[in-house]
């Protein structure tokens, strides 16, 4: 991607993440212009531009936006959803400890667009030094005048607070995250009714990811046109993509939609440990999502609508590359733990099927599993999927779903091994 | 991931008498209630539970649960719901350094189980469990959200990341005689960029 479309140039911390810092490239520019845009002006802007929610579903954000009451003469809230906790996703705290500006300019505009004055960003505990770098940030703000009564003169108020998360992955999801501001358990909400008519404290809610929020300013500034010229149709702009596992250069790298798979592995991460052809296979979105065998990773593109058909997604844009010295099983078993640890208990598929799923994952890793047990762990996975509130359960059962589709023939195999021996 | 035994609510002979804020924490809890709706206090058991948990030292005894609720007036039940279900909460005593080591897949793949083996070998101890001088305790996490920097290591507030055993172990050695450590990458890096 071009150097000049890049939207986190200091995704890296290489320069000044301060408020002087971040003025010189750029942000906070002509902010009393773009507030003095009608509301729905900027609703349409993000419209146009093809903004896709950056947390994991891809849903327009736009769109969201505009599904909040236009007149309700009640609170409304912007709560931003920075407790990034999927595995193999690590770009939020990127932007919170590197760009936390573009973060608290895009709420102060979002929420303006809401008809909200009170923003809640919930960040996951752990983040401890990162939030803190965001205080700073929400501080000097405040003292610029860009937060807190009447901003620049135009009426319009707006406060922002951080609320700590306390370890639990489900809070990500958004109706758990906002009955967690409300101090209860991260327990999530039958939907309807939507957050955006009964949200937090019961008033409209809008939930959106940081790094959706993030780029918004940068949209407005640059123009709708232009980030809807980066990336391919419907799946418009760049995307920062996480790259871990067995690849020589892990890193963090922003780079338009639709940029094949291949070429981003090879040309950032410095290829597949071993080489490209010591690839085994790759989860693309986030620990969520099935993993893509090597033939399918030859080709790919890297957006919504391509890993979809693909029968895998982007998710969160988490890349984990595993190569053929990983053992799959236990590399998947390990997720199954993962979820099993995460559930929250509420739902009954989700809260007994997850420890069900990794026992018997466990059991496939050390070779203790039937043939029968194999078509039944794929059942099961159908079972769970669809049938919870949330994704947790579909999360649980999606990973498992992948590796049977393209490895069952390995593990029957090894099954066989077994038996003959 | 086993159950962590520092969500098992300590022994009484282990639990102190009293627990209140000190005057800077209460300083500080005034302003948190501030942040939310006045009708909404439950709001702020999760940052007040935080915050009694670092002044005590890593771990929330039944008291603070009980000033707590006091403190804004919700049933204690409520107040407990929370440390019990939120993974961050410590319901019985950790050392002074808390070790929480990540296993899930991305660090995995990068080798966090013979971290993880590390420091059970180095400190003798199994997860969950802590050091007799009260030095040393270690948990394993699920994902801290630092995939591309993995291994990665949680030791109380501050993360440690492109661990290998080398430097894993000059790290906790750093520690125990009190020098000066590095946050972040352990490698030449500063963040998530590529090594050059």
């Amino acid at each position: 991607m071009k150097k000049e479309n890049i939207i986190f140039s200091n995704l890296y911390g290489k320069h000044d993440e301060s408020i002087k810092g971040a003025i010189k490239r750029g942000d906070w520019k002509d902010i009393s212009k773009i507030l003095k845009l009608e509301k729905q002006d900027i609703i349409n802007k993000i419209k146009d531009s093809g903004l896709r929610g950056r947390g994991g579903a891809g849903f327009s954000t736009g769109m969201k936006w505009d599904f909040m009451p236009k007149i309700s003469g009640r609170q409304h809230y912007l709560v931003i959803n920075a407790d990034e906790g999927e595995p193999g996703t690590c770009k939020d705290r990127d932007i919170i400890r590197n760009e936390p500006h573009k973060l608290i300019e895009g709420c102060l505009i979002s929420g303006y667009a809401i008809g909200a004055d009170k923003c809640y960003i919930y960040i996951r505990g752990e983040f401890y030094n990162e939030a803190k770098i965001l205080q700073t940030a929400i501080d000097d703000a405040y003292s610029k005048g860009f937060l807190g009564k009447d901003i620049l003169g135009l009426k319009i108020n707006f406060d922002i607070f951080i609320h700590y998360g306390s370890g639990a992955y489900v809070c990500g999801e958004e109706t758990a995250l906002i009955e967690s501001l409300e101090g209860k358990k991260g327990q999530p909400r039958l939907k309807p009714p939507f957050p955006a008519n009964v949200g937090l404290y019961g008033k409209p809610t809008t939930v959106n990811n940081v790094e959706t929020i993030a780029v918004v300013p940068t949209i407005l500034r640059r123009g709708a046109e232009w980030f809807s010229n980066l990336g391919r149709k419907n799946n418009t702009g760049s995307k920062i993509f996480c790259i871990s596992g067995q690849v020589n250069k892990p890193c963090n790298v922003e780079e338009e939609l639709g940029v094949p798979l291949k070429y981003l592995i090879q040309k950032y991460a410095g290829d597949v440990i071993g080489g490209w052809d010591n690839l085994l296979a790759i989860i693309p979105g986030g620990s969520s999502v099935p993993l893509l065998p090597k033939s399918e990773c030859e080709n790919v593109l890297m957006d919504f609508d391509s890993l979809k058909n693909a029968g895998s997604g982007l998710g969160t844009g988490g890349i984990i590359v595993m190569n053929k010295q990983t053992d799959i099983i236990s590399a998947i078993a390990r997720l199954s733990e993962f979820y099993k640890h995460e559930s929250c208990g509420q739902c009954t598929p989700c809260r007994e099927g997850t420890g069900w799923l990794m026992r018997v994952m466990k059991r496939l890793e050390n070779n203790e599993c039937t043939f029968e047990e194999v078509e039944m762990l794929e059942e099961v996975t159908h079972q769970i999927e669809g049938h919870t509130i949330c994704a947790l359960g579909d999360a649980a059962a999606w990973p498992i779903q992948g590796l049977l589709k393209h490895f069952k023939k390995d593990i029957l195999k090894r099954i066989q091994k077994k038996n003959v021996a | 991931m086993s159950t962590s035994n520092f969500k098992i609510i300590a022994d009484e002979t282990t639990q102190p008498s009293k627990f209140n804020f000190n005057n800077e924490n209460l300083a500080k809890a005034k302003k948190i209630l501030k942040m939310y709706p006045n009708n909404f206090k439950e709001s702020s058991i999760m940052p007040l539970l935080s915050m009694a948990q670092s002044q005590n030292d890593g771990w929330l005894p039944k008291k603070a649960i009980e000033y707590v609720s006091n403190f804004i007036e919700v049933p204690e039940i409520k107040v407990l719901e929370i440390a019990t279900f939120y993974s961050m909460y410590n319901l019985s005593p950790v050392g002074k350094f808390h070790i929480e080591i990540c296993t899930t897949t991305p660090c995995m793949l990068r080798g966090s189980d013979s971290m993880l083996n590390l420091c059970k070998k180095k400190f003798g101890l199994k997860v969950g469990e802590q050091t007799k001088d009260g030095q040393f305790s270690l948990g394993q996490v699920e994902c801290l959200g630092a995939c591309v920097n993995a291994p990665v290591v949680k030791i109380n507030e501050n993360y440690y990341e492109d661990l290998d055993s080398e430097s894993l172990n000059k790290l906790l050695d750093n520690i125990t005689m009190n020098k000066k450590i590095r946050i972040g990458p352990q490698s030449k890096r500063k963040g998530s960029e590529p090594i050059k």
